[in-house]
């Protein structure tokens, strides 16, 4: 006998799904539920774990920084670098580059006539640092820096409180020039920063880079460069700067500069596929019962089938084809709930009453899930593979019974 | 539910019918139990290990601040009199640690390097009682009562300054009037926190010296507390209420201290019941899946035994009954399994890639030592159970609309 053609198979294993309906409206119930759970919940990760690190980027790192090797560990004007020579400037205007800044950052003490606080001083270039950093976009008083020779300061909303100062009030800011000579001087406060995360409003003052530059008797010398490219998923494109590394100079990634936020990332990979195994683990008993009561109704239909000459395989094919259909009419369901539910959080989740405990863990108050193609390909993928393996045990048996026994059974 | 042994004999029997759908049925509930339990009793644990770590290190159980110094930690909002205050405090309730502290900005250089660092004046006869950090000295000591220009730095600031023991560093700020304030400082001892944040800004120099420098006479930012249990703090506040009658001054808890702790695990907590909600919705179609199909098998059966006289309640009963059964087979099974398998990690800790490197930034261990107790074991594995019960609930409401002759000439 010629095997059956495949529409046959199909029309009937389609067929045999909806024999008892009840049955399997619960059990595409529980898939969709549970196709939903995955993907939502790893939409939510996703997008805190997206936020902590465009965040976290956007609060000067860049996606690459190139600095002093000795510069990390200890973050003192001693280990600055001179500005970039003509090698490293041809390798910064390659393509991948989007936007790149020098600057000069030092821990510094700031002092009003009412209290003093720790911080950096950061010089910039404040036309390079448009897109590279937040400052420039979250100006909410006075105004920005207008060039890099700039005297002004700005600060941020939490210094100024903290402070006891405003806006055109003056402040003393002390730091060390590279011979440990004390060195302070007086700046007037020309405009105000809000940022997301309250501790970075306290972490950093904004000057112009030539004027730090002066007062710190540095030079043309810079502390960082920080490097923009297309994303910060994928720093292949600015791999070139890597190649200029030396014993002057160190070029790292975001994640090997904030060890924390890259492990977060490559450690939600794993959460995803653990999250999505337990819940399909949770699902498959169902499942297996549910095909293992669907052979069992029939015994007596198999065995007609095979007395008829139905090779066992093409029953084994059967039961699987339904195993199939059942887990891709419950993953459809599930998919399309979730992007709907995603769709219709897209204005983000209000966060707010754990604001404390957001910022602590470096995360706006809005948290905005982000359903990604390649999690809902890991989740499809997984449900049908382990959900093929779960049905082959009741598949393989209703292809083994002898036809005459069979039929024969009550 | 009144239960006659014909009838339990009769659902056990019954539930044998089909081993097979039976087992599979609480297999379910045994694989989302043991998740439960074990997921609960890491989550205590891991809570526990959080609250010890970031109280103990700094902020200890309650505080006596001035009113305001909370959200503005200004120099000038002063506790007056600190160490008579805290000596009251220490005779009205000896089992709790009592220590003053006070803290400033400065800038603090060596011969090579200044940073800024945040300075806190300390009692050193006192504060280990409040906080472990004196414990975390690796180099040197901690200070002590004789003590006069000593600091305690933390290793990264000391590499940074390139200090060892025995260097002096100067200290530059502004005192408790606004006025410029110096003093200097040998480092006795360098301790390592393990959190880099920490190791890098902090330094610890005698209250009395720090009260010289900065101008503060007998005035003080904080007395901190540690009670014996962070969760009954009631006694010792109320008895700090009455010692601290003073205009301005505040008595603040620890989830007022640092708000961040107490909503990370309620965050925490949200996002796991998330997790398990959707496990037990599972185990619980999977129920209503077993139930429904052996309700319409027995169709026929039920017909027949109606006709012949058994109220449609009793077969309700007996739906019930099996799916009770099973349930508490899933409850004792996945109880026991769950608490092998917690009482495992309990000794050998639980970790996974990546959890070590992320801990370190709030100060956490790379390993996460589950802690059982009587409602970690049982809390997850009773909510199973019910939703269990709740999805017999359909299959059950069925038999009651149940004709006998149309049952029995069901197919």
């Amino acid at each position: 006998m010629t095997p059956m053609p495949v529409a046959v198979l199909f029309r009937l294993a389609w067929r045999n799904l909806w024999r008892n309906y009840r049955r399997t409206i619960i059990m595409l119930a529980a898939i969709t539920l549970g196709v939903w759970a995955m993907l939502f919940m790893t939409a939510v990760m996703r997008g805190m774990v997206d936020d902590m690190v465009q965040t976290a980027v956007r609060s000067l790192p860049g996606h690459v920084q190139i600095h002093h090797p000795e510069y990390r560990d200890d973050p003192s004007i001693a280990n600055s670098m001179p500005p970039p020579d003509q090698l490293l400037l041809d390798a910064l205007a390659q393509a991948g580059v989007v936007a790149w800044a020098g600057r000069v950052r030092v821990p510094a003490v700031i002092t009003s006539e009412r209290d003093t606080r720790g911080t950096t001083l950061v010089g910039i270039d404040p036309e390079a640092e448009a897109g590279l950093s937040f400052v420039a976009d979250d100006i909410v008083e006075g105004r920005f820096l207008g060039s890099p020779d700039d005297k002004g300061l700005v600060v941020g909303r939490k210094m100024i409180d903290d402070l006891e100062t405003r806006l055109g009030r003056r402040v003393v800011v002390m730091s060390q020039d590279p011979d440990n000579e004390i060195i302070d001087r007086g700046f007037r406060i020309v405009g105000v920063y809000e940022a997301k995360l309250e501790n970075l409003e306290e972490a950093f003052v904004f000057t112009g880079r030539r004027y730090a530059q002066s007062m710190l008797n540095m030079d043309e010398s810079i502390s960082e460069i920080g490097v923009l490219g297309k994303s910060y998923r994928d720093v292949s494109d600015l791999s070139h700067l890597k190649q200029l590394e030396g014993s002057a100079r160190e070029v790292l990634p975001w994640y090997e500069l904030d060890a924390y936020l890259g492990t977060m990332l490559s450690t939600m990979d794993g959460f995803v596929l653990v999250w999505i195994i337990v819940v399909f683990l949770t699902l498959s008993f169902g499942l297996v019962n549910t095909l293992v009561m669907a052979v069992f109704e029939r015994i007596r239909e198999i065995g007609l089938m095979q007395a008829l000459g139905m090779r066992p395989s093409m029953i084994l094919i059967q039961v699987l084809l339904e195993t199939f259909l059942l887990l891709a009419v419950g993953l459809a369901a599930g998919n399309l709930l979730a992007v709907v539910s995603v769709a219709a959080l897209s204005d983000g989740i209000d966060l707010s009453i754990v604001s404390e405990a957001m910022q602590w863990m470096g995360v706006a108050n809005v948290l905005y899930p982000t359903l990604e193609i390649r999690d809902l390909v890991t989740t499809n993928v997984v449900v049908i593979v382990l959900g093929l393996l779960a049905g082959l045990s009741p598949a393989w048996r209703a292809s083994r019974y002898q036809p005459v026994e069979a039929l024969t059974k009550v | 539910m009144r239960v006659d042994n014909i009838t339990l004999s009769l659902a056990w029997r019954n539930l044998w019918r089909h081993p097979r759908r039976t087992w599979l049925t609480v297999g379910a509930m045994v694989f989302s139990n043991i998740l439960l339990v074990f997921m609960i009793s890491l989550q205590f644990g891991m809570y526990r290990v959080m609250y010890d770590n970031s109280l103990s290190l700094i902020t200890g159980h309650l505080q006596v601040q001035a009113e305001g110094y909370i959200d503005e930690p200004r120099i000038r909002s002063t506790v007056p009199a600190a160490g008579g205050l805290a000596n009251a405090l220490r005779q009205a309730m000896p089992a709790n640690n009592v220590a003053v502290r006070a803290m400033a900005f400065a800038l603090v250089s060596s011969a090579e390097r200044s940073f800024g660092v945040q300075v806190v004046g300390v009692q050193p006869a006192y504060e280990p009682g409040v906080s472990n950090l004196p414990g975390l000295v690796k180099q040197g000591r901690f200070l002590n009562a004789s003590d006069e220009r000593a600091a305690v730095i933390g290793s990264s600031l000391s590499r940074n300054l390139k200090v060892g023991l025995g260097d002096e560093l100067t200290l530059f700020g502004s005192g408790r009037d606004g006025s410029f304030a110096a003093g200097i400082a040998n480092v006795v001892g360098i301790f390592e926190s393990g959190s880099n944040d920490i190791d890098r800004s902090f330094m610890q120099i005698p209250l009395t010296d720090f009260q010289e420098i900065f101008f503060m006479e007998d005035q003080a930012h904080s007395i901190v507390v540690m009670t014996p249990d962070l969760f009954e703090l009631e006694p010792a506040m109320a008895t700090m209420r009455y010692i601290v009658d003073a205009d301005g001054l505040v008595v603040h808890d620890w989830d007022e201290l640092q708000p961040g702790l107490k909503q990370s695990v309620q965050a925490d907590m949200a996002s796991a019941w998330f997790m398990y909600a959707v496990l037990i919705v599972l185990v619980a179609f999977s129920v209503l899946n077993t139930q429904l199909m052996s309700v319409l098998d027995r169709t026929r059966e039920f017909g027949i035994v109606m006709a012949l006289g058994l109220a449609p309640i009793r077969l309700g009963r007996l739906v019930f009954l099996e799916t009770g059964i099973m349930a508490g087979m899933g409850l004792l099974l996945g109880v026991a399994a769950g608490s092998a398998v917690v009482s495992w990690f309990g000794f050998y800790g639980f970790t996974y890639p990546g959890l070590e490197e992320m801990s370190a930034r709030f100060n956490l261990p790379g390993r996460i030592y589950p802690s059982a107790s009587f409602a970690s074991l049982v809390w997850g594995p009773s909510v199973v159970f019910l939703a269990c019960l709740a999805a017999a609930i359909y299959p059950a409401a069925k038999l009651l609309r149940l004709q006998p002759v149309a049952a029995m000439r069901a197919a």
